[in-house]
């Protein structure tokens, strides 16, 4: 596990300061967003898939886990939500509740069986999973199928925010994302987060430590699992369908893209990378199948000549950390 | 019961297919330690390669058998010099990334060119029609796709387990150094694995060619399931690999006769059952 | 800056007919959204943007001083994308009318959006009767076909032609279902007798077990209740099998002429199925098809979506110069559009009716055998026809609520 991140920095007061002084900067320059006349549901979009993108970096850069199915739970998520507000009719936030109670809930389950293998093992099991619970959603009726749920009301945040006004969503959006973001940041700089990167370096001395690394392993899995359901959840909102896309493992492989191009184990990397990533769909869009094949090429090129990622190259010439 | 027997013998069918697939992962995982997610489009490439030479160069199905995997394994070979072999030393994931981008790409290009509905590719002549076997009518050719993989599997376990090419292949996994300082060329012994592996994976799709419409996205979901059968197999022995995919089918196509609606699951079921009992996989040595 | 420019224009023309600037705007953008890629890109894909474009020629309307732009995108087959797609297009780019947009889930993505920003879908790819059912909306038109229709001609022509005992192949999805249910309950009303379904997973590749449990049915006909990639390996290993050459008939639910392409002749050859178009009809079909398909890649011809596009958007267009110009307003054009009958080479006579189905006879086909074929797209036998009236959901039954009952 030793190489996936070669110089990580030691945490130090400055290196805190630096990353909270970044952070207050994207902060404003996303809240400025909607003045600028960018089409906001881009940036919303974008949002999300940044916070399902730092959920899933927090498994694999602090963690040493590659999980190659967090669809899965962006995908639960997403559904339950979607199921929750059209169907049951609830508000907003009950609904954005029920799907990530059923991404949490699944994340227990899946990571209790996949923390059970290493490495390559772990990658191929996450897979494995989620790829049944795809044929699951598939088969199932509340899904609808290939048609997905579709036209899901958006209504009132807390009985205030209509969410049907794009400004107000995106500000929800925004929150929820800023939120999300300070949650994952305030746990790799936890106690907590100390004892992943100790395992991710070396398990084996971790274990000799006396920690229970299972245990950390798992916790991790869950917070990681659960997080990219409130992605999921919040996605939602913004696309207004929840579909078997969303669930399928193409999802999972854009996500480890979108880390790998931003940079794994770095504190923003995955934000750059969601932005990367999405902007390149939406404008590359007319290109139609030539997309997977540029996304195929970034891989490579990532993996063989990049593999900072655009973050941690800047990070490392830096010489902070990001 | 008759309708069993049919069962049973169309799950042999699917399960050469899982058991050539498996080996070649299981014979690439053994020397390169990677995890070649690139398999499937490999796959895939083996089946558009007998489609070209039959449609431009005329060359029929039997040539097709043997020429399709070397060209295709020595695209692998290609793949594993100018790309594989710079990631020796760094963690087992980047492997698992980098064959996940080629295959993005190759599926990407084939679709670009070829769409998505495949091309139809027939059964040669010699193996056309079926026999009645009382329970079942089948298929000259999927019995010929049984027999023939059998083989195959047999011939590869024989070539890594008792040959002395074999041999020296499993020491060089073992210590690397050491085989070196015998004055065995490893890293050309590392491609030629490679090639075999991924022609394994091309011989395949050959195989699957007549059977299946020669489609880009053949090999992308097959090669998740073939995921969970090495996870359930582990990856410890070539043996093992072999007989779990047999087994898998098998037991995939009783499936289909009692549950059908769980065909498609059935083997991640499986996997997560075995992970649960014995987390290192039926043959696997703990990783 | 477009609008900057008329602005400064309108002062003058205000003066001369007060009022009337909306409606003399004689700008349209027309947008294909479908799919350029995957798994339908030769049913609609390149082929619908040339339909829409050879309309636009047609149309004529450029030399009446229309302005008619033209865009397209491809949707991946992803509902999500799709709808952003849509939704970027109507908020910035100001698309008039979204056509093709085949597979059902972008379709009822697209379908709720364009309803909602008051836009315009003739839908010519999507299989879903729910687009003039439950979800029909005033803003869209579903052109070609649909899965009752496709049920219903199907299974009500078969069972006349005596194949009254069927065997269902059925995907096991929401889609799968709703074609077997619909097609049982035309089986049966047509006095025929269902004897027993198997459901197979999705994007299976291998059909043997299920095809064996068909073929030790004995059923007459086996109908695949399914679609794509699953359709062409059931038809390729029926032939593998021996369904056919046993005496069984396969139905195929949701199939296409792309699909016959692709399978050949000589896998093909005996199956049944309906398509609302075939580019050897008649002679109108011909001369279209031949402008078509000089003006392909791979000199194909076109398939009903690609038609489809075509069709709607002369009618699309003729309601407009008829109106004198583009009000922007979808559910005032789309309702203008429902009153006119239709009348193109393509389809021949019909008419939209209040839930946005557009109405023409289905034909029944047969593929033909490889002897019987004279030369390259030479595929169908005409086995049977049902009007117009008489193939789709009768208003009757219809859960629209723009149905007056």
């Amino acid at each position: 596990m030793s190489a996936m991140t070669d110089d990580t920095l030691p945490v130090t007061p400055r290196a805190v300061r630096d990353e909270m002084i970044v952070f207050a900067a994207m902060a404003v320059l996303l809240g400025l967003v909607p003045m600028t006349g960018i089409y906001p549901f881009f940036v919303m979009q974008a949002l999300c898939f940044a916070l399902l993108a730092c959920a899933f970096n927090l498994l694999i850069g602090y963690g040493g886990l590659l999980s190659f199915g967090h669809a899965m739970f962006l995908g639960t998520a997403g559904y339950c939500t979607a199921h929750a507000l059209k169907v049951w009719g609830l508000p907003p936030e009950l609904g954005i509740l029920v799907g990530v109670v059923a991404a949490a809930a699944l994340s227990v389950i899946t990571g209790f069986i996949s923390i059970r293998r290493q490495g390559i093992y772990f990658s191929m099991i996450t897979l494995a999973l989620s790829q049944l619970l795809y044929f699951i959603y598939l088969q199932a009726p509340f899904t609808h199928g290939e048609d997905g749920i579709q036209g899901i009301p958006q209504g009132y945040l807390f009985g205030i925010f209509n969410l049907a006004q794009p400004t107000v969503l995106y500000y929800v959006v925004l929150a929820g994302f800023l939120g999300g973001f300070l949650l994952i940041y305030r746990t790799i700089n936890s106690p907590f987060g100390e004892v992943l990167k100790s395992i991710r370096e070396n398990e084996q001395r971790a274990i000799s430590l006396g920690y229970k690394t299972d245990q950390y392993k798992l916790l991790a899995f869950i917070l990681s699992g659960t997080l990219a359901g409130f992605a999921g959840s919040l996605k939602v909102f913004v696309a207004q369908n929840a579909s078997l896309t969303d669930v399928h493992w193409t999802m999972s492989g854009e996500i480890v893209l979108m880390t790998l191009v931003g940079g794994l184990g770095t504190v923003f990397g995955p934000v750059v990378g969601a932005f990367v990533i999405i902007a390149m769909q939406q404008y590359l869009a007319g290109f139609g199948q030539w997309v997977t094949v540029i996304q195929g090429v970034i891989f490579v090129a990532c993996v063989l000549t990049f593999r900072r990622g655009i973050i941690g190259e800047i990070a490392h010439y830096l010489r902070r950390s990001l | 019961m008759q309708a069993l027997y049919a069962q049973l013998l169309v799950g042999l069918i699917n399960g050469s297919f899982y058991a050539l697939l498996s080996l070649g992962l299981a014979v690439i995982f053994g020397m390169l330690n990677i995890i070649n997610f690139a398999h499937g489009a490999l796959y895939m490439m083996g089946a558009f390669c007998a489609y070209f030479l039959l449609n431009i160069a005329g060359i029929g199905y039997w040539p097709a058998l043997i020429i399709a995997p070397i060209v295709v394994g020595i695209f692998g070979m290609i793949l594993e010099r100018t790309m594989l072999q710079w990631l020796t030393g760094l963690d087992h994931l980047y492997g698992l990334l980098l064959t996940f981008g080629i295959a993005l790409i190759v599926q990407g290009v084939f679709q670009n060119y070829f769409g998505s509905s495949g091309l139809p590719y027939a059964i040669p002549d010699e193996l056309r029609g079926g026999v009645n076997l009382g329970f079942m009518f089948l298929p000259i050719y999927r019995g010929w796709v049984v027999i023939f993989s059998l083989v195959v599997c047999l011939a590869t376990w024989y070539l890594i387990e008792k040959t002395r090419l074999g041999a020296n292949l499993r020491a060089a996994t073992e210590n690397p150094t050491l085989v070196r300082a015998f004055g065995i060329n490893v890293p050309r012994m590392i491609t030629l694995t490679y090639g075999l592996g991924v022609g394994l994976a091309a011989l395949a799709g050959v195989l699957s060619a007549p059977i299946n419409q020669v489609r880009p996205l053949m090999g992308a979901d097959l090669i998740i399931v073939v995921f969970a059968v090495v996870v359930i197999g582990g990856m410890g022995s070539i043996m093992g690999s072999i007989i779990t995919g047999f087994a898998l089918g098998v037991i995939e196509g009783l499936t289909k006769y009692f549950y059908p609606e769980a065909s498609n699951t059935v083997v991640f079921v499986l996997m997560v059952l075995v992970l649960l009992v014995k987390p290192t996989g039926l043959t696997g040595r703990a990783a | 800056m477009k609008h900057r420019i008329s602005a400064l224009f309108l002062g003058a023309a205000l003066t001369v007919s007060a009022g009337g600037a909306l409606a003399q705007d004689k700008n349209i953008k027309v947008g294909v959204l479908t799919d350029n890629s995957g798994l339908y890109s030769d049913l609609g894909g390149a082929g619908s943007t040339l339909a829409a474009q050879m309309a636009i020629e047609d149309s004529g309307l450029a030399a009446k001083g229309w302005k008619i732009d033209l865009i397209s995108a491809d949707h991946q087959n992803k509902p999500d994308i799709g709808a952003t797609i849509a939704r970027q297009w109507i908020d910035v780019e100001k698309v008039d009318i979204f056509m093709d947009v085949l597979n059902s889930g972008v379709a009822l993505a697209v379908n709720n959006l364009v309803k909602e920003k008051n836009a315009i879908m003739i839908n010519t790819g999507a299989a879903t009767s729910d687009l003039t059912n439950a979800q029909c909306s005033p803003n869209t038109i579903h052109w070609v076909y649909d899965t009752y229709m496709l049920a219903n001609s199907t299974g009500q022509a078969l069972v006349k032609a005596g194949g009254d005992t069927w065997y269902f192949l059925t995907a096991d999805y929401a889609f799968g279902h709703a074609l077997e249910r619909d097609t049982t309950a035309v089986v049966v009303k047509s006095g025929g007798k269902v004897i027993g379904t198997v459901k197979h997973p999705l994007n299976s590749s291998d059909f043997s077990s299920f095809l064996l449990q068909a073929q030790a049915s004995k059923a007459k006909i086996v109908g695949m209740a399914n679609a794509g990639g699953d359709t062409t390996n059931t038809i390729k290993q029926a032939s593998e099998f021996g369904i056919v050459a046993g005496g069984q008939k396969l139905a195929g639910l949701l199939l296409f002429i792309t699909d016959v392409h692709s399978l050949g002749l000589k896998v093909a050859q005996g199956l049944s199925f309906t398509e609302t178009f075939y580019w050897d009809l008649n002679d109108g079909t011909r001369a279209f098809s031949k402008r078509f398909s000089e003006r392909t890649k791979n000199k194909a011809q076109p398939s009903m979506v690609q038609a489809g596009v075509y069709s709607g958007l002369v009618h699309y267009f003729k309601t407009l110069d008829a109106m004198g110009g583009n009000p922007h307003d979808g559910a005032k054009v789309v309702a203008k559009m429902k009153e006119a009958p239709t009348d193109d080479a393509l389809f021949g006579k019909g008419s939209i009716r209040a839930d946005g189905r557009k109405i023409h006879p289905a034909y029944l086909f047969e593929v033909k055998k490889p002897s019987e074929s004279r030369g390259p797209w030479d595929y169908y036998k005409l086995i049977g026809t049902t009007p117009a009236d008489q193939a789709f959901r009768p208003l009757s039954e219809s859960a629209c609520p723009l149905v007056k009952k």
